[in-house]
């Protein structure tokens, strides 16, 4: 059923109720109860209805697979994207399949410490002295039980799940949540933590309730960890004499990345005291042996008992544990944060230089309903700004979604490490093999140092550097000369002629920029038809002219026009 | 207005003088090297400003073993005395101040009087968000967020050249770096040897050519934004890089870079200024220096990020050996740590660090900057190192009087800092 824009605003319903009225936060775990309908009607658009499909499908996902757009348009635009905010719904049989070859994803920080454990500091120094026989090497450090599998296999599953997911705006959603709430892999004990952190503390709260996630992250060893707030303590404690008597003292770390990245914004209103007084508030929140992938712990001896003051309110002496939820409340309800987030959601979303009208409402939203993320993510879908010419192809897509939406629009298919012949992918699975792309385009996954994360603006992904590795990548794609990433090009030239370059173009046009090209494109890659690398003779140079269908085919994912979502 | 400049850039660069637009492979290098020899003069000067991001804590780096409060607020970690003989203490510069024992590799260049220090330099804008901090810095409009480009670029952009090489500013990394931002162009590169289209057999040049035209053309449209403007600039500088292939060009004088992104980094930059494609502005950036715990004294943490920074530095400059007349190396970081070590034996985020400055245009033996003192009253909000150099007095001294960029043009916005101001670390 089609559903015509009306160019109503948004419509929020949960079965007869207005899910914005939001009485009560939801149950930890909110995959198990059905989730609240929400209804989205997309404003009116100048866009053609295939436009519009397109738009949101390089939006809400990581753009069209083969056949997509014709799916959606008899479903109804408004149709798919009400079940994308209910991805607990949607069937994902085939991601969950392919995700079996990454058997780090279930496994908890202890299991992970038990399967793949830290190389020993001796064993270390003899192989970096080259002590070692190659023998000796493969036996003392396996290579199927290499700490570096867990990022391996994680990256693998990133590019799994954006490729194949029918859960797609889940996915865009824990990769900002992911970027947002950062936390670097490699630093220390964190990669045996962060699957766990992805699983448990990110994706199901990813189209949840915003604190339900500020408090998760809070709470998890990875960011714990990450921000060193597992080290604060009281400013006068000293440990016991016992473990060397040392006088320990407060980490700002934590505080302030809680309240410049995670909640209000830098700009939020927030001073020097009040990163003091908010570590003191966390100091406590530590990790039960982090080395050997304990869990959260509050540990009452560490913690500054005294009254402290945050944004000028008063959190009273001796509320041990409850002082950092009580800052967390205070952030997530704080006016801040709502635009802060909501901000980062439009740009997200809509357009680098973030409509201010569309976030004002959009922080509304945030406000009025508590900080439901859904209810914040349906404004912004609904409104004018996200669906009108000016936000169409205003994004340059981020490497994570150029390789991904390039895979998806060639219907790529990823090999099981079973499957897999060579190389990396024998071991890693095809989407090892594209995150790899995604690291040498400037996105290493998993690993942003900063806590900012990877950032979400063309100027940072735009470079000669990368632009170049963009055009390598789609070369390397289309001439199938990544093993693990196969690509079939021959359905796509179904009833053409490829005798007939032009053809050929018309119709690659057609499948991966659904023939949104601008006139300069299409006629440089017209001219380029006379190029006798893309026109080829037979190997005789006496039968009939062939298409290189493989170098045009790179050439499209190489434009200008592609690098746009 | 990106484009519009870029383009004129680009029509009057010094391979379309020559008529050399497209298809350089086959131009002799010596052509090449003529063109920007015409258009720049003799050589150009260099400058390589060098990132320490993550806030370096300047304390430990250039240690001031003689003020008598440095001690006693830095308990565990703070760097020994130096001793006669002691290779694991501070190394005295001059009586006062002394460098990381990590630094030794530096201490040649200190003692050849080539290698200056600035200490207790930094931003007059108080934030401790490394984010916010370092895009200040980059800005350089300490507190504006809004400035849409760097400082270099604008530095760049005031000090125009008649035939500009499309390798005129160059930071070494995936992203171009905010510093570098701006109308003035520049690209951004992981390695030489990386930097070009790739043929069928996934290998650089041989074969590319055809396919690089291919995908060049495409980017040569009129549109005028980031992405076209970026495309074109990227083309013109593959086809002037292979035509004199610097990566060919290894270490001189028995120069010897440390392994890792920082070392490769200046590497390939040494390469750059050898091939004598143009240079002008170099940016290379290293990370690891936020030691929040356990950063280590003499040994540790800081210390390896010490000694790669070091490594790298004196490797540099023994590579470029003769040409490092002309050459100025910058270091930065967006602010330092605090004085007093913190519960988990590291340091928190503070305010001034120590810069240093080095090359032969250098004057150098010398620690440059007022010394605010570290007793409690003397610090920065009772806690960190009050700064007593505004780092844009020292840049701006640098791209003055090194790359010459006129005193009319606005360096940094909104800041009256006037010559009497530099610290005077350049000849």
């Amino acid at each position: 059923m089609r559903r015509p824009s009306r160019g109503l605003m948004l419509v929020l319903m949960a079965g007869g109720l207005a899910a914005c009225s939001s009485v009560a936060p939801p149950a930890a775990t909110p995959r198990l109860e059905p989730p609240p309908r929400y209804r989205v009607t997309l404003a009116r658009s100048t866009l053609t209805a295939d436009q519009q499909i397109v738009h949101v499908l390089g939006r809400l996902g990581y753009g069209a697979r083969p056949g997509e757009v014709e799916r959606l348009r008899a479903e109804g635009l408004s149709a798919w994207i009400e079940r994308q905010l209910a991805p607990g719904r949607i069937s994902d049989e085939a991601v969950e399949q392919a995700l079996g070859a990454y058997p780090v994803l279930p496994l908890t920080a202890a299991e992970l410490y038990r399967d793949y454990p830290p190389a020993r500091p001796q064993d270390v120094q003899r192989f970096q002295a080259g002590q070692m026989t190659p023998q000796e090497i493969r036996e003392v450090f396996p290579p199927n039980r290499r700490p570096a599998v867990i990022t391996a296999q994680l990256q693998a599953a990133k590019l799994t799940r954006a490729v194949l997911s029918e859960r797609q705006l889940e996915e865009v959603m824990v990769d900002f949540w992911l970027n947002h709430f950062n936390v670097y892999a490699l630093k220390g004990p964190v990669r045996w933590m962060v699957p766990d952190y992805e699983r448990r503390a990110l994706r199901p709260h990813a189209l949840g309730r915003f604190r339900d996630l500020v408090v998760a992250t809070a709470q998890h060893p990875a960011m714990l960890y990450y921000l060193d707030n597992w080290l604060s303590t009281r400013d006068d404690f000293v440990l016991p004499p016992s473990r060397g008597g040392r006088k320990l003292g407060l980490n700002e770390n934590y505080a302030r990345e809680l309240m410049e990245l995670h909640t209000l914004g830098v700009d939020g209103g927030y001073t020097q005291q009040d990163v003091i007084e908010v570590a003191r508030c966390f100091t406590g929140w530590t990790i039960d042996r982090p080395q050997q992938g304990g869990e959260f712990l509050f540990r009452p001896v560490t913690h500054d008992r005294g009254e402290k003051r945050v944004l000028g309110t008063v959190i009273p002496a001796g509320g041990g544990q409850d002082d950092g939820l009580a800052v967390i409340d205070l952030l997530v309800r704080h006016p801040s944060t709502a635009r802060f987030i909501s901000t980062k959601l439009v740009r997200r979303f809509v357009s680098d230089e973030p409509p201010p009208a569309l976030v004002e409402r959009a922080a509304r939203t945030f406000r009025s309903t508590g900080g439901d993320i859904r209810a914040v993510l349906v404004t912004i879908f609904s409104a004018p700004e996200f669906i009108s010419a000016e936000a169409q192809h205003a994004k340059v897509k981020t490497p994570l979604e150029v390789v991904a939406s390039a895979a998806r629009v060639l219907g790529v298919r990823l090999e099981s490490p079973e499957e897999a012949t060579q190389g990396r992918a024998a071991v890693m699975g095809g989407g090892a093999v594209l995150a790899r792309q995604v690291a040498a385009l400037g996105e290493p996954l998993y690993e942003a140092q900063a806590p900012t994360g990877h950032p979400d603006v063309a100027e940072a992904w735009v470079s000669a550097s990368a632009l170049l590795s963009r055009m390598n990548f789609a070369l390397a794609l289309a001439h199938n000369r990544l093993p693990g990433a196969r690509v079939e090009l021959a359905p796509f030239l179904e009833g053409v002629d490829r005798r007939q370059p032009a053809q050929v173009l018309d119709r690659l046009l057609a499948v991966v920029l659904r023939g949104q090209v601008s006139p300069d494109t299409r006629r440089v890659l017209g001219a380029q038809l006379e190029n006798p690398e893309i026109v080829r003779a037979t190997a005789d140079d006496r039968g009939p002219r062939n298409t290189d269908v493989e170098k045009l085919t790179a050439l499209v994912l190489g434009s200008p026009e592609f690098q746009r979502r | 207005m990106h484009g519009c400049t870029r383009r004129a850039f680009m029509k009057g660069g010094a391979l379309s003088l020559l008529g050399l637009g497209a298809g350089l492979g086959g131009v002799p290098r010596f052509l090449v090297r003529a063109a920007y020899a015409q258009g720049a003069g003799p050589r150009p000067k260099v400058l390589i400003a060098v990132f320490q991001r993550g806030a370096v804590d300047g304390l430990s780096m250039v240690v001031p073993h003689g003020d008598p409060d440095y001690y006693p607020a830095r308990g565990g970690i703070a760097i020994a005395r130096p001793a006669a003989g002691a290779s694991d203490a501070t190394l005295d510069l001059d009586g006062f101040f002394g460098l990381h024992p990590a630094m030794a590799p530096l201490q040649p260049l200190w003692d050849a009087r080539r290698l200056a220090v600035v200490h207790a330099c930094g931003s007059p804008d108080t934030s401790r968000s490394h984010f916010d901090a370092q895009d200040y810095m980059e800005s350089g409009t300490p507190g504006v967020k809004s400035t849409p480009d760097g400082w270099l670029a604008r530095g760049l952009q005031a000090a125009p050249r008649p035939s500009p090489s499309p390798f005129r500013a160059v930071a070494m990394g995936s992203r171009l770096p905010r510093v570098l931002r701006g109308e003035a162009g520049a690209v951004a590169m992981n390695s030489i040897a990386d930097f070009d289209v790739k043929s069928d057999a996934g290998q650089a040049m041989s074969g590319g050519v055809n396919t690089r035209r291919g995908f060049e053309s495409m980017y040569e449209g009129g549109v005028r934004d980031l992405l076209y403007g970026t495309g074109r600039e990227t083309f013109e500088a593959v086809k002037m890089l292979r035509s004199v292939s610097p990566e060919g060009l290894a270490p001189a004088n028995g120069a010897h870079y440390p392994r890792g992104r920082f070392g490769d980094s200046l590497r390939q930059i040494a390469q750059l200024i050898r091939a004598e494609v143009g240079l002008e502005v170099a940016f290379a950036d290293t990370g690891g220096w936020d030691t929040h715990a356990a950063q280590g004294a003499e040994r540790g943490q800081l210390a390896n990020r010490l000694t790669d920074f070091a490594q790298g530095l004196a490797a540099l400059d023994r590579d470029l050996g003769d040409r490092m007349a002309d050459v100025v190396v910058l270091t930065m970081s967006e602010f330092g740590r605090t004085v007093r070590e913190n519960g988990n034996r590291g340091t928190d985020h503070g305010h001034a660090t120590a810069m240093m400055v080095l090359g032969g245009p250098v004057r150098g033996g010398k620690v440059y900057g007022r010394w605010p003192g570290l007793r409690r009253e003397q610090l920065f909000e009772g806690r960190d190192l009050a700064v007593t150099t505004d780092f844009r007095d020292l840049f701006a001294e640098v791209a003055r009087r090194h790359l010459a960029v006129p005193a009319t043009a606005p360096l940094f916005p909104g800041f009256a800092g006037k010559a009497a101001g530099y610290p005077g670390v350049l000849v």
